[in-house]
């Protein structure tokens, strides 16, 4: 699966990296807290969640992540965007809320990379 | 190869550039040409690292030095220090205020992390004076 194709799976509008949707992502992760993210995640590329600040971009770089997708329809501000265009990370935001957002990836192949 | 030294200070007043110190010495191992699964756990262990002294803090600096066997860090700060340390290591323990976890962070991983990501890992603190948090990744 590619940036682009979760770019259309999920209905997500692009607001960094749009040029970058072509890499490959294996697995993903869903999540609001950054502590979670920082102590379990392993080689995801996909961080999804519905916390907005820029730590969410920033921990993304730590763990060499490709992307970000916001759920619920929220929006980075131009600070976060600046950011993620500087890390080479591409940002999207989806209407749909966590469980459905995972769940549409989900049931298109994309894994959580943990032995699932 | 000659030691390669870097000094960072973190400014404790303003959240969202925390990790600018972290991130500056991703970039320089990887220009270094260090391993990424090294990297990876250098990057962890200051970004967590750097996030406690901006929550706990208010900031301090970060000296980190590269030689040919091992990149050493070395965290300082003179914040109200931890009072118990063994109760600070335990997962799931954080003093963090709420405000700190609607950020995100405060899940009390954040040394616990940073330990898993080390090869050795000593804290020193006073409390009233500040911590100072040593750790080391063998190459």
């Amino acid at each position: 699966m590619t940036g682009n194709d979760i770019r259309s799976i999920l209905s997500c509008k692009v607001f960094a990296g749009e040029d970058l949707l072509s890499r490959e992502v294996h697995t993903a992760c869903g999540s609001d807290m950054m502590s979670d993210v920082l102590a379990y995640v392993k080689d995801q590329s996909i961080l999804l969640t519905g916390l907005v600040n820029a730590q969410v971009i920033r921990t993304a770089d730590m763990m060499d992540m490709l992307c970000i997708v916001f759920v619920r329809g929220k929006e980075p501000s131009e600070e976060m965007i600046e950011l993620a265009n500087e890390r080479g990370i591409s940002l999207m935001s989806t209407e749909h809320r966590m469980f459905t957002a995972c769940g549409l990836l989900w049931e298109n192949g994309l894994r959580g990379g943990n032995n699932d | 190869m000659n030691a390669i030294h870097l000094h960072y200070e973190v400014d404790g007043t303003d959240f969202t550039r925390a990790g600018e110190a972290s991130a500056a010495v991703k970039k320089a191992l990887r220009q270094l040409g260090v391993k990424p699964d090294v990297i990876r756990k250098v990057a962890i262990a200051l970004y967590e690292g750097e996030i406690n002294m901006v929550i706990h803090a208010e900031g301090g600096y970060i000296d980190v030095s590269i030689d040919e066997k091992a990149i050493s860090m070395a965290l300082c700060d003179h914040g109200k220090g931890i009072e118990n340390i063994d109760l600070a290591m335990k997962e799931g323990y954080s003093t963090a205020p709420d405000e700190v976890r609607s950020l995100g962070f405060g899940a009390g991983m954040g040394l616990p992390n940073m330990k898993k990501n080390t090869d050795e890992m000593r804290i020193e603190s006073t409390v009233g004076v500040g911590t100072n948090v040593y750790m080391t990744v063998y190459l």
